[in-house]
């Protein structure tokens, strides 16, 4: 099946009091319809600017798309006037935030907030957007949704919240949601109730889904392709069961290794990654994960790894990725 | 390390002692907040100890009273009512006056080492502020070196002392953050959330770091979180809340192998593992509902709203929390 999304060597960067960032540094991926592809990173590593790219919602004036491509259902978004992507936005494209109460509107009823996305994209009454919105909120298990149609954000709990976050992201019936560390700011209960009804709705309506997290945890059990990023750069992609099985990036492996494990006998000591996340300011010549890696090796310092074939459908930027060591997290 | 499992649980062991410690803090209502409409419960009749040398976790949601126990335990909440024994003395009855060399032994390092640093300071200067304040050495030149002590002992380089705090990374904030906590030699420290605000890859270089500190300098910690997979492995007895209310208490391995609290079995299951394989296997308690207010909790037991296994006695009678297997506590009248 043709891709839904193909994103080819995007370059974000941010033009800072500092000099300029290299924020989102020639990444590629893409999403096949209906498929839950997670984009895994730290803090800073480019993944919210990479999504943000997708809706061209890149803060201006620092932030700006210098190259690349993004093509959605056959178009390039990039060359896309301001009102024809005005029309994808919300409609085929919806976004999830991870702070539902900064991301709703404080003064407007939820009701209105769903019922405005559903005017501004179709030629619907009042009335009958008010219906959609009431069998929204009910699809995303909202209790009493009569009532709580006309409150407002504040007297909806954080998982409430996000629940109208979902409702509104779903209005519009998007082919794509992207979810930007939707569960983060939640309680772990919580959390798994959010996971479940994104993954149900998600199925139920064969959106597809790009989940955005820093905790290779959270999406083990939903995604199908993990895509990590570091410093800017997709570092190594693979399936799912792959990537948790085999990681062939010294970072993923780190991170796999360093969390300590529910389902596996204590350790004694955790095995942390060394040393500090990148400083996109300064960031090593060759690969920018060289400082903290234990497996470097000459080439490291002097040449970027390419992302390249490492395994069945499986992609890896690192020199050594075939000689790196078979250990999977299980057998550590 | 700790003794995991001693039988008799001794007061002689025991470097600190909470009895049914309560804060409840008032809510205000009218043009000049001075009617007391209410009170939010957020700690509500909780006993635990803490042996000296051993990790205590302290676990539960957000709102569930675990930073309310911490402060209270340090004396920078009062409690409403009950005892915080440090060493044989309640500390809840101390004048502030008195307390002030007490708090030398007792120290707590923040979530969010973003905001618990003066930004105006320097290194140096954060980490000789209580060294000043408690008068512990008067001669200027001895600052210096026990400030780069501080810093290497944490693993910081100790040429960081004349930067400030925006110039490092989260992980490094932390680590003064711990090195601040160790500058008077404390015997107990609270751990309020020391990982969660930091990057993933950084967050095991702090477990580790904090568990070489405890080993190094004998010390005791309350270690205060809500990810389970990391309270199981920084922690040798574990106390889960709920509501303001202590639930369970156990040692660590028996915790997670036979929980008893349907509350502890439903935050276990959604705990999620870094296995898609392991993840499809296995079956997960998503518990229904939401926390509810502490301003009005529900009757008979705290949990019954969003229980699985309630029954009608539940909502009447409040579970008295008892011992039902040997070190093994807990509050629900269905096990």
């Amino acid at each position: 099946m043709a891709d839904l999304l193909e994103v080819r060597d995007l370059r974000t960067y941010l033009h800072t009091s500092h000099g300029v960032v290299k924020a989102v540094d020639g990444v590629s991926y893409s999403v096949a319809p209906g498929q839950t592809v997670a984009l895994v990173g730290e803090s800073g590593c480019g993944k919210t600017m990479s999504a943000l790219s997708i809706m061209r919602l890149v803060p201006k004036p620092q932030g700006s798309i210098v190259g690349g491509e993004i093509i959605f259902a056959g178009r390039d978004l990039l060359t896309l006037k301001d009102e024809e992507m005005r029309r994808i936005r919300g409609a085929e494209i919806a976004m999830i935030f991870q702070e539902p109460m900064s991301s709703l509107n404080p003064v407007l009823t939820i009701g209105r907030q769903i019922t405005e996305t559903l005017e501004a994209h179709s030629a619907v009454s009042k009335g009958e957007a008010r219906e959609r919105a009431l069998e929204l909120l009910r699809l995303v298990g909202i209790p009493d949704p009569v009532q709580r149609l006309s409150e407002y954000p504040h007297q909806f709990s954080g998982g409430m919240r996000q629940r109208v976050m979902i409702a509104i992201a779903l209005s519009c019936k998007p082919k794509l949601i992207l979810a930007d560390e939707p569960t983060t700011a939640l309680d772990v209960t919580i959390q798994a109730q959010i996971l479940e009804l994104v993954r149900d709705l998600t199925q139920k309506f064969g959106v597809a889904l790009m989940i955005i997290t820093h905790n290779l945890g959270v999406v083990a059990r939903y995604a199908d392709r993990v895509n990590v990023m570091y410093a800017g750069k997709i570092i190594e992609s693979a399936g799912a069961r792959e990537i948790y099985e085999n990681p062939r990036h010294p970072y993923t492996l780190g991170l796999l290794r360093s969390v300590p494990r529910l389902d596996q006998p204590r350790k004694a000591k955790l095995d942390p990654i060394e040393g500090q996340p990148p400083d996109l300011w300064n960031l090593p010549q060759g690969c920018s994960f060289l400082p903290r890696c234990r497996f470097a090796v000459g080439k490291c310092g002097q040449e970027v790894p390419p992302l390249r074939e490492a395994g069945d459908s499986h992609r890896s930027a690192c020199w050594v990725a075939e000689t790196l060591q078979q250990q999977t997290v299980l057998s550590s | 390390m700790a003794q995991t499992q001693n039988s008799t649980l001794n007061t002689q062991n025991s470097i600190l002692e909470v009895r049914g410690l309560k804060k409840y803090f008032p809510i205000y209502s009218g043009l000049f907040a001075q009617r007391v409409e209410g009170w939010v419960r957020a700690v509500d009749d909780i006993s635990f100890s803490i042996r000296r040398g051993e990790t205590l976790g302290l676990v539960g949601e957000s709102g569930c009273g675990k930073t309310t126990t911490g402060r209270c335990i340090l004396q920078l909440d009062r409690p409403t009512a009950g005892e915080v024994l440090f060493e044989g003395q309640n500390l809840a009855r101390m004048a502030d006056a008195a307390l002030r060399p007490l708090r030398r032994q007792m120290q707590i390092v923040f979530q969010d080492p973003y905001s618990s640093l003066n930004p105006r300071m320097t290194v140096g200067q954060i980490l000789s502020e209580p060294i000043r304040v408690h008068r512990i050495s008067p001669d200027g030149r001895r600052y210096e070196d026990r400030v780069a002590e501080l810093l290497s002992v944490v693993g910081l380089n100790p040429l960081m002392a004349g930067r400030y705090p925006h110039e490092l990374s989260g992980g490094q904030r932390q680590r003064v953050g711990i090195a601040r906590a160790l500058a008077l030699e404390p015997k107990f420290i609270v751990c309020d959330e020391p990982i969660s605000a930091l990057d993933v890859s950084i967050q095991a270089q702090i477990l580790n770091l904090l568990e070489e500190l405890q080993e190094r300098f004998g010390l005791t910690y309350l270690f205060i979180a809500h990810d389970l997979s990391v309270v199981r492995h920084i922690s040798d007895r574990i106390v889960v809340m709920y509501l303001g209310k202590v639930v369970e208490i156990a040692g660590r391995q028996e915790l997670y192998e036979n929980p008893l609290h349907p509350y502890t079995k439903a935050l276990l299951s959604a705990v999620p593992i870094p296995d898609p394989l392991v993840e499809a296997k296995r079956e997960r308690v998503v518990l229904g509902g939401e926390v509810p207010s502490p301003l009005n909790p529900p009757h008979g037991c705290i949990f019954h709203s969003r229980c699985p296994i309630a029954v009608e006695e539940c909502s009447q009678r409040v579970p008295e929390i008892r011992e039902v297997r040997p070190n093994h506590r807990a509050a629900c009248i269905r096990v």
